[in-house]
């Protein structure tokens, strides 16, 4: 089971960043749960200064882009 | 002699750069190849646009339509070809500049040397006020002057690719040179002057009490094929939002072309009316848009005769200062130092305003 959360304002690119990856857990067959974090502290905490960022399992593992479904599924499969 | 281990990662080592090597060549051979299409093409596009309007269409360069098909036909393909390049070379660019980098490099220098950097590295590092509260975070607390910080989120918006693609393409090299130069004044002594009035004491006080994480930096270990995979992302990004804008300013501008009266606008935003300056900026600091947004504004204000000053300073009133990165920031800073931050770069714009409209 994986953690993946958004880190953002609620901007469109965290939208995006969110539906993208959403998509590609779903397509390598993952178990996830998904959330947006939107508190700036957290955000902050995390180290993340460019906005979207995503994080797995509590570990910061893109920031500041949106990459498509199919970038992300490498980048998440490399996790498992 | 050299132990067997020894040997076998000399050998790795090896096999390293002969596999990074071909990849490296491979990059660059495309990239020439790239911008020599580019120009190739580029360079036809004038007489294209003459063949096509004058030829096919049988218009005639005399008349007004003849004159604005020309226009349009020309200018297109050109500011979106200058724009593809552009944000390409500036997607590399940045793929070589995070925040994180940037923070290290600020909080190591003295203030006015600091207000200096932090402008120019706005220009350069990747940024979008909707992070503009996590930056300034980052930034004030791990010790770079709150002024330094300002230069920082001052420059970055300001001194845009788009803007300076689109002023280039229109207008000219001098007056996106124009436009950036002072752009990066205004970042520079706007923060100084902000560090000046040691408004500290005005920033949110949990801002000072948030411990900012450390996470990876990995921009200097990215490959070449990395960074010119980012470049195409950021052409993908930033191009696919704003073609329509560009077609749209151009349109605007051939339209213009032939058919409103030259000078219409000089009574209103001309060098006589000494109002005008400040008559742009408050127009322009409450209205938000993209730097493509604007241009079709500014391109029909400046070929009807206002001045260059005036439609400078209402450019950089729209761009530079946007109300709802003003309405983030109010998250991390009190409304005296959003006051003192509106109100210095306000002050700032005026000048070079001004400053033009009595030098040009």
């Amino acid at each position: 089971m994986k953690t993946l959360q958004i880190l953002g304002s609620g901007c469109a690119n965290c939208a995006r960043l969110a539906g993208n990856t959403e998509a590609a857990a779903t397509q390598l067959g993952m178990e996830f749960t998904i959330e947006k974090v939107t508190d700036m502290q957290a955000i902050v905490r995390a180290g993340v200064m460019k906005t979207p960022a995503l994080v797995v399992d509590g570990k910061v593992r893109l920031f500041g882009r949106v990459p498509d479904v199919a970038e992300l599924k490498t980048i998440l499969s490399d996790l498992v | 002699m050299a132990s067997p281990a020894g040997k076998a990662y000399e050998m790795k080592v090896e096999n390293n750069r002969q596999a990074r090597q071909p990849m490296a060549l491979g990059s660059a051979a495309w990239i020439a190849a790239g911008v020599a299409a580019w120009w190739l093409i580029y360079r036809q596009l004038s007489p294209f646009a003459d063949w096509f309007s004058f030829t096919l269409l049988r218009l005639s360069p005399a008349t007004h339509l003849g004159s604005a098909v020309q226009f349009m036909v020309f200018e297109t393909p050109k500011v979106l070809m200058l724009l593809l390049l552009v944000v390409f070379g500036v997607g590399i660019v940045r793929s070589f500049f995070t925040p994180q980098h940037t923070r290290a490099i600020l909080a190591g220098t003295r203030e006015s040397v600091g207000n200096v950097l932090a402008s120019l590295l706005g220009v350069v590092t990747p940024f979008c006020s909707c992070s503009a509260v996590p930056l300034f975070i980052g930034f004030v607390t791990t010790g770079v002057p709150l002024g330094v910080t300002f230069s920082f989120l001052i420059a970055a918006p300001m001194i845009n690719e788009v803007a300076l693609v689109l002023l280039f393409g229109l207008f000219g090299w001098r007056v996106a040179a124009i436009y950036a130069g002072t752009g990066l004044l205004i970042a520079m002594i706007a923060g100084w002057t902000i560090g000046r009035l040691r408004m500290e004491r005005y920033v949110e006080p949990w801002v000072y009490e948030t411990q900012m994480g450390d996470s990876a930096d990995d921009s200097a270990k990215l490959s070449w094929t990395e960074r010119i995979h980012l470049g195409r992302e950021a052409v993908r990004d930033i191009v696919g939002k704003v073609w329509p804008y560009v077609i749209a300013g151009i349109a605007v501008g051939a339209g213009i072309h032939g058919y409103v009266p030259q000078n219409f606008m000089a009574h209103i935003m001309g060098k006589g009316a000494w109002w005008s300056v400040p008559l742009a900026v408050l127009i322009g600091v409450p209205m938000y848009s993209n730097a493509a947004g604007i241009i079709p504004v500014v391109q029909a204000l400046l070929q009807k005769g206002a001045a260059l000053g005036t439609v400078l300073a209402f450019m950089m009133s729209v761009i530079g200062l946007s109300f709802p990165e003003t309405i983030i920031l109010r998250k991390v800073l009190r409304p005296q130092l959003i006051a003192a931050f509106v109100g210095v770069v306000t002050l700032g714009i005026l000048i070079v305003g001004y400053l033009f409209n009595v030098l040009m």
